[in-house]
């Protein structure tokens, strides 16, 4: 009787796939969707560099001048092979944490109701969204380390190319809990902004990110080994410095790992409950 | 359940029931055991004044919201257990913007068209073709934020229509248009309406009395999540509210014979006297006048003045409720929060 049905309607046009196949065909149609905007206007990927590069440009030369003697054994010789991984990830983490706004934002106006009610499955609007933040992500990153090498940046292409990797497969699993927390928020949009900087801050400045948490208190220290994001941190910086062996690798795999499949799996969860 | 293949229900639903539960101690109840059965073809105009469960209802029979209670089918497919199918089969425009701010007019309608399984060709003819026809050709690389209202509001209409639905769905369509834009977007759903090879069916909420009255096959009216009434826009008006007439007398002193006169005639009620005027509704007001005034003629009564007013769909809610169209916009609300139990 349903196969008859289907088959009477004139207007059903969307094709019979099964789960797996129709979940890939719907999160290419949902990334590409989200993608063209960023084609049409490229420019839009140089705004989100303008804070990693300021923090290159005059957070960079301070911190050798603040770390003083202790800097050789802090940051090791070049300060823009410790700094540069750095920012590439702090550059991941702006720019997939403030993804959720977007999303607010089409709550808003409707166009998120638009999508919802299309025969895309739940799952692919976000994951679909989660995979397009590595194409401005990448193009960030690229720019910036192509930026620091007449610095004295030394590039290490392979481990640079696995970097890079890394820092995508993070960016999902945070830009997929940035849409959660917007989906969770909805219906008190400030709390958004309030929740993303709570968050971000203590992560960002608990993972030795900008100052080597080396001349600091030991309590920091220890709290540093429960985030995360130190982890990547620590692994950004021995890949782009062609360490792709080193245990710090293989943690900060581990970590992004581990962020992605929990982000995924909230923000899954969440989307599928957005319609109401 | 056997399904009919001709003439068959598009929508139908059954106690259809949304509570909203907003704390412990107070549940909304948006939408309480409505049932409704909307052939194809029929354009259905659902009216009601804010808070009254026009919106709840379109969101559940559009798989947006499940139900509490009570069952819907649309298309054929039961909107919770088969929500996806219902989804692939149904057009639909909500009171916001379909289209994304960044994105480009063509752009979003090309997404569209793949979204609902066009292939790439397809796809960028159909959203040529929706751009011809809704006026949009000239706007088709203008990001949508630099659109102005109208603009954005057929941009939503053709996302909507892409799939070329059998079945579409407008909460709203002309909400925050002025009334230059509003006709214009009319003009192109009818004509799209016509120049489907099915005639598409139609459910639309409003609360612009006009548009259901001259858009609509049927108006339902809703109030308090309830269908308090479902009929063609001339019998509700002929039922529940008659014209009304005013006769203007040159005798003050006799004006109460005359509000007599008005009573005596068919569906003859609210008879009420202003000064030397006598106002009252009546069944058929262009044929009763011409007896009335007779009658008057004939009681010796000197007539002055004479107008029926034909009722709108104001008046009929104002029959029905008791309050005013207008009134309830601003009471809805909280009444509706004030009842939930």
């Amino acid at each position: 009787m349903t196969t008859e049905m289907v088959t009477q309607s004139p207007s059903a046009t969307v094709p019979a796939v099964g789960g797996v196949r129709k979940l890939i065909r719907d999160t290419h149609l949902v990334m590409t969707r989200e993608l063209r905007p960023v084609l049409r206007d490229p420019f839009s990927v140089i705004f989100g560099m303008i804070q990693p590069l300021i923090f290159l440009g005059l957070f960079g030369p301070l911190l050798v001048g603040s770390l003083g003697g202790q800097a050789q054994s802090t940051v090791g010789d070049s300060v823009w092979q410790w700094f540069v991984p750095s920012i590439l990830v702090m550059t991941a983490l702006f720019g997939t944490t403030t993804v959720g706004a977007n999303l607010l934002f089409e709550f808003q106006t409707g166009a998120h109701e638009r999508m919802l009610v299309t025969p895309l499955s739940r799952s692919s609007l976000l994951i679909g969204r989660a995979l397009k933040e590595m194409a401005p992500l990448a193009a960030q990153a690229v720019i910036i380390v192509a930026v620091m090498m007449p610095f004295g940046f030394d590039l290490y292409p392979l481990g640079a190319l696995v970097g890079f990797l890394l820092l995508a497969v993070f960016g999902v699993g945070i830009g997929s809990l940035s849409y959660a927390l917007a989906i969770a928020v909805r219906k008190q949009e400030w709390m958004f902004w309030a929740v993303q900087q709570t968050v971000i801050f203590p992560l960002m400045i608990l993972s030795g990110m900008l100052l080597p948490l080396e001349t600091g208190p030991g309590w920091m220290q220890v709290a540093s080994r429960f985030n995360p994001l130190t982890y990547l941190v620590d692994a950004e910086r021995a890949l782009f410095s062609g360490d792709l062996g080193s245990s710090a690798a293989a943690s900060g795999w581990l970590a992004a790992l581990v962020t992605v499949a929990v982000g995924l799996t909230v923000g899954i969860r969440s989307m599928r409950r957005s319609a109401g | 359940m056997p399904r009919k293949h001709e003439g068959a229900n598009v929508i139908r639903t059954r106690g259809l029931t949304k509570d909203f539960v907003v704390s412990k101690s107070n549940t909304v109840h948006a939408v309480r055991g409505i049932s409704l059965d909307i052939d194809a073809g029929e354009l259905v105009a659902v009216l009601g004044p804010n808070g009254a469960g026009k919106t709840t209802t379109i969101r559940m029979l559009t798989t947006l919201l499940e139900p509490t209670s009570g069952s819907a089918t649309v298309a054929g497919h039961d909107v919770v257990a088969e929500s996806a199918t219902v989804r692939s089969l149904i057009g639909y425009v909500g009171q916001g913007n379909g289209a994304g701010h960044m994105q480009r007019a063509r752009d979003e309608l090309y997404s569209q068209g793949l979204i609902y399984g066009l292939d790439r060709r397809s796809a960028r003819r159909r959203a040529a073709e929706l751009m011809e026809s809704l006026d949009l050709s000239a706007l088709a690389n203008r990001k949508v934020s630099s659109l102005s209202g109208g603009q954005r509001r057929r941009l939503d209409v053709a996302m909507g229509l892409v799939h070329s639905p059998s079945l579409l769905f407008l909460d709203e369509p002309t909400t925050g248009l002025d009334p230059h834009n509003r006709a214009n977007l009319w003009d192109h759903i009818r004509q799209m309406r016509e120049s489907a090879a099915t005639p598409m069916t139609i459910m639309l909420t409003t609360h612009y009395l006009d548009e259901a009255d001259s858009m609509a096959g049927r108006v339902v009216v809703v109030d308090h999540g309830e269908v308090i009434a479902d009929d063609t826009a001339e019998a509700l008006k002929a039922d529940l509210a008659g014209d009304r007439v005013e006769i203007g007398l040159d005798d003050i002193a006799r004006v109460g014979e005359l509000a007599a006169l008005i009573e005596r005639m068919p569906g003859g009620r609210d008879v009420a006297v202003d000064g030397g005027t006598a106002i009252g509704r009546v069944a058929d007001g262009p044929r009763t006048l011409p007896e009335l005034l007779r009658a008057a003629d004939r009681a010796g009564l000197t007539v002055v003045s004479a107008q029926v007013h034909r009722p709108t769909l104001d008046d009929v809610f104002l029959s029905l409720t008791g309050r005013s169209l207008r009134e309830s916009e601003n009471t809805g609300q909280t009444q509706d929060s004030s009842e939930a139990a």
